[in-house]
């Protein structure tokens, strides 16, 4: 069942709007939706924006043009080539930067009136609460499943609406959280799935233009409660199917047993949310499987010295497209059902993108018995780097 | 009872890449036995080793959660629509690129 939006109280209301300001928003203040009190409204809000990705990006841009008083920007990584495929805050000469300063940045250009303070921190359970006491709106832009949760606990313990949003591939979900009649994101989902169960947008890959969408509903969702106008998605769950071009519904009901939000609630403080999801939180994971490896230049020697190697490559039929290295291609699910076509008494280099796939497959090829195996460490990504920087990298 | 079953992008790689199966079948817990007989990998996805419904996976008899229904003996219709949704993240993943 929908909800009506209740409109927020605004803390201490600024009095008026400047003229500039009148003719900046004009097209809101013609609307009896908006009109003066409600840009008004916004001019006091204060939101703070949990990642300034890709769902940061239409984010931060359509709040700061609708003239949200106070933006604030949480994001510790840096802008990376790769991003400027869906991350529309940022520029090409923005790459290497600091996200959070260079939306900033992108953001003020856009609109000077408001205030915008940028967080180049990570979010972590010890200055979570203390981030956001300071404002009235959480947005959850995020990527990861402990920060998720970290978020919406935050938001309930200090009563603040958490506007999520989320994506994957060709396909969204967007919906409120954190509301007092509302559930939240431990209702829908009480556990995270195990790590490395959801592929991330560098091994799924994303339609750029997908997180567009999603963080204008988010951005949408947000200033329709500052308004107080129209029926928000608190309780719902919208999914969006970009593909096939189609919205759908589900009720997102509280749980009356939920942990966090529900009667007996037993989580009272923020806790440790990558031991939660199982991930130990390190930048580099270490890798868990230990395979007898060969380095790229030792690769190069052998092959220029007319060794007789097979090389197997572990990737997708469309990476080998991107580039190879001309071995045998055996996709790493495939190897099970395919490894017949293997020559046990040959020696073989199985390589991946980063050695991580790669590994696996030489781990499983050991246990199948093939004793002259190796792992190309660091994948065709280090072959590019250190023996033939000709060779593309994606 | 003709029922659909949803399946959502993150699970499609174990249903043979397909978006949404039809199943005949009374309850939810019949629409999944026949989903996870089909995709044998799908199981271990949705499903613990105790055989409960994994609870990172949300699933939906329309419009509503089978958690406030009747669980997988919920009931379904010619028509129903059985949609599958786990959680999502968005972005980075937690052990990495491949």
């Amino acid at each position: 069942m929908a909800t009506k939006a209740e409109p927020l109280a605004a803390k201490a209301p600024a009095a008026a709007l400047s003229k500039e300001e009148i003719l900046r928003y004009s097209r809101h203040l013609i609307m009896p939706e908006v009109g003066m009190e409600g840009q008004l409204k916004l001019k006091n809000a204060r939101v703070l924006l949990i990642g300034t990705g890709g769902l940061g990006a239409p984010l931060g841009l359509y709040l700061a043009a609708a003239g949200v008083g106070k933006l604030g920007l949480v994001d510790f990584d840096v802008v990376d080539f790769t991003n400027l495929q869906r991350q529309v805050t940022f520029g090409s000469s923005d790459v290497g930067k600091s996200k959070s300063e260079a939306a900033k940045a992108r953001l003020s250009n856009l609109n000077p009136a408001i205030e915008i303070q940028s967080f180049e921190t990570q979010l972590t359970s010890a200055n979570a609460l203390e981030l956001f006491k300071d404002f009235d709106i959480v947005v959850d832009g995020t990527d990861n499943f402990p920060t998720r949760y970290l978020v919406n606990d935050a938001c309930v313990l200090l009563g603040k609406p958490n506007v999520y949003g989320s994506i994957f591939r060709f396909e969204g979900q967007a919906t409120i959280f954190g509301m007092p009649e509302g559930p939240c994101y431990r209702c829908l989902y009480p556990e995270p799935p195990p790590p490395g169960l959801v592929p991330s947008c560098a091994e799924g890959g994303i339609l750029g233009v997908l997180p567009g969408i999603v963080g204008s509903i988010q951005a949408m969702e947000t200033i329709k409660l500052i308004l107080g106008r129209g029926e928000s998605l608190v309780g719902r769950l919208l999914l969006f199917d970009a593909l096939g071009m189609k919205f759908r519904e589900l009720k997102l009901r509280k749980n009356p047993n939920c942990p966090m939000c529900g009667t007996n609630r037993t989580i009272h403080q923020l806790i440790d949310y990558y031991e939660f999801c199982g991930v130990r939180g390190e930048e580099a994971p270490a890798p868990n499987l230990s395979v007898p490896e060969i380095t790229p230049r030792e690769l190069k020697t052998r092959l220029d010295r007319g060794d007789d190697l097979f090389i197997l490559d572990v990737r997708e039929p469309h990476e080998y497209q991107i580039c190879n290295l001309h071995g045998q291609l055996i996709p790493l699910g495939e190897l099970p059902r395919r490894m017949h076509e293997l020559d046990s008494s040959r020696e073989i280099v199985a390589h991946c993108r980063s050695g991580k796939r790669s590994a696996e497959a030489v781990d499983f090829l050991r246990k199948a018995g093939f004793r002259k195996i190796l792992n190309l460490r660091g994948g065709i990504l280090a072959w590019s780097d250190e023996v033939d920087p000709s060779v593309p990298k994606y | 009872m003709a029922v659909k079953v949803i399946i959502p992008a993150p699970l499609r790689t174990f249903a043979g890449k397909n978006d949404s199966a039809e199943f005949q079948a009374s309850t939810v817990g019949e629409a999944l036995g026949h989903l996870t007989s089909k995709f044998g990998d799908l199981r271990k996805h949705l499903y613990t080793e105790e055989g409960k419904l994994r609870s990172f996976v949300n699933v939906y008899v329309n419009d509503e959660d089978i958690r406030y229904l009747a669980k997988e003996n919920t009931p379904t219709k010619d028509g129903d629509t059985i949609s599958i949704v786990p959680s999502i993240a968005g972005g980075a993943g937690e052990t990495g690129e491949a």
